[in-house]
């Protein structure tokens, strides 16, 4: 799925994940919207936020890469 | 005053409506694009266009400044908003009057009136015309909210003041349901349209949706153009409309008609405009908002009376007078629309963006299809699915159905999924055939559809 990617479940909260955060198997990292539909998008795996690809706003192809996780300890 | 220059800021199906008007009446039609809109349908149609930003639609169609510098630099006399974006932007069409630019719609104070719901529906119920029973008061907290809706009696609508197209409704079953979802409701309005005003109406059973279109000269004169049905409607989005409407005995349609009337002139509306209105089971009819803009669904209409409702605007917005009398409106026929999406109705109706491979447009008698799509579009992810709109004419509604089943199958387009089998399939629902459908058609239908995947 294409669409655009959104760090922050709305304009005046705070960024879903940063750098550093520890994340749960189905945690919501970030929003896509695809023609006005917003998905968030969840964390397939536990671990801790390594990089962030994307900036706000920013378009994603399908199957491009967003986020990489590593694993914890 | 005459109009030789138009500026369309809009995109999409609408966009390549208005510029085909503009140009059979030989008037100047200057299209504006984002930067995923640079090769699209509406641009390459347009006689000049100018790029104005970015491809999120905030930078881009919702940037009034640019808009309207873009107008003063195209020498433009006038502006089209199309439907959606700042279409009923009260600020936009003020700062485009401001500028000396015609405003090719409402005005902004009928945009005000009809944008306050509450408001609106006072307005109509101080003139003695039927409003949904409700509170006619907003209500700010849920103390006084608990008052009001036992009194009226469950099941009730909670609508958002603010709110309409649909959005900010949530049904109230009882007092408990209410205390649960108050606070909720008043945050999201508060977030989504910047008020957290709430009212609630008597919820109506198994409603049918019946908006009459009408056009006025903003000095207290309106004519109507029949009604349409528009029941056919998926979490509040319409996907099937009719004109006119099936199932109406004549003394209720005229009543309606001049109900609507009667409320544009006292809105004191100028320019194209529809008026909503809900029909119970006992075709009773009640008002429920006043749609201060072209709609999507407009070709129906145009289909039914021969008026081409663009130009209609032109003239209204160009001389100040509507320009049609009330009685040389002729109704002939029946007419069908389809909104194509690109959605995937096997899959929660997903969002399919994508390139359009193959696309093949139906034809044939009674067949018109409003549409920006070509064959290699690629169909961008920051704008609405609308792909496009299948319209058919016949002069039974029996003709129109059997055409737009006929075009359907012929409307080709690949590889992305449309919701057009989805459409199909409704339009072969027993209670559509018969034309006795109600708002929950589709719900119904998709409903069943689990429980026989299940």
């Amino acid at each position: 799925m294409s669409g655009i990617f959104y760090r922050k479940p709305a304009p005046d909260q705070e960024p879903f994940v940063e750098v550093g955060t520890e994340v749960k198997k189905g945690q919501p990292l970030c929003l896509l919207e695809t023609m006005k539909v917003f998905t968030k998008v969840k964390s397939t795996a536990e671990g801790i936020v390594e990089e962030i690809l994307l900036k706000d706003e920013e378009t994603v192809a399908k199957g491009q890469v967003i986020m990489r996780l590593k694993p914890k300890g | 005053m005459g109009i030789s220059k138009v500026l369309v800021v809009n995109r999409g199906e609408i966009a390549v409506r208005v510029i085909r008007s503009l140009q059979e009446l030989g008037i100047g039609a200057v299209a504006v694009y984002s930067e995923a809109d640079k090769d699209s349908r509406h641009v390459q149609l347009a006689d000049e266009s100018y790029l104005i930003g970015p491809s999120l639609a905030t930078k881009s169609y919702l940037n009034a400044k640019k808009l309207v510098e873009v107008a003063r630099k195209a020498n433009v006399e006038a502006v089209h908003p199309g439907y959606g974006f700042l279409a009923e932007n009260g600020t936009f069409a003020a700062m485009c009057e401001d500028a000396g630019l015609i405003f090719i719609g409402p005005t902004p104070e009928n945009m005000k009136l009809a944008g306050d719901k509450l408001m609106a529906r006072q307005t109509v119920g101080n003139a003695n015309l039927p409003i949904i029973p409700g509170n006619i008061e907003g209500f700010l907290n849920l103390e006084e909210a608990r008052k009001v809706c036992d009194r009226l009696g469950y099941p009730l609508m909670l609508k958002a003041s603010a709110g309409g197209g649909g959005r900010g409704i949530r049904v109230l079953t009882d007092d408990a349901c209410l205390c649960e979802e108050f606070g909720m409701a008043a945050a999201e309005a508060r977030s989504a349209f910047g008020d957290p005003t709430l009212y609630v109406e008597k919820f109506i059973q198994r409603p049918r949706h019946i908006e009459v279109q009408i056009l006025g000269d903003g000095k207290g004169g309106a004519v109507h153009l029949n009604e349409r049905n528009c029941s056919v409607q998926r979490r509040h989005q319409k996907l099937i409309e009719e004109a006119p409407s099936p199932g109406l005995s004549n003394s209720v349609r005229r009543a309606i008609h001049e109900t609507a009337v009667q409320i544009a002139k006292i809105f004191q509306y100028r320019n194209a405009g529809t008026i909503e209105f809900l029909l119970d089971g006992e075709d009773n009819f009640y008002f429920m908002e006043l749609n201060a803009r072209i709609q999507v669904e407009h070709p129906v209409t145009e289909m039914i009376t021969g008026v081409d409702l663009i130009k209609a605007q032109l003239a209204i917005a160009s001389s100040g007078e509507i320009g049609i009398e009330q009685d040389a409106i002729p109704v002939w026929g029946h007419a069908i629309e389809c909104r194509i999406n690109a959605e995937d109705p096997d899959f929660d109706f997903a969002p399919c963006p994508g390139k359009v491979e193959e696309y093949r447009s139906p034809g044939g008698f009674g067949v018109r299809f409003d549409t920006h799509l070509f064959q290699g579009y690629d169909i961008p992810v920051y704008y609405d699915s609308l792909l496009g709109k299948l319209i058919t004419w016949g002069p039974t509604r029996k003709d129109a159905l059997r055409t737009m089943e006929r075009a359907l199958k012929e409307l080709t387009i690949e590889p992305v999924q449309t919701t057009a089998p989805f459409l199909g399939e409704v339009l072969r629902e027993e209670s559509f055939v018969s034309g006795g459908y109600r708002l929950d058609l589709v719900e119904r239908m998709l409903a069943s559809r689990e429980n026989d995947d299940g």
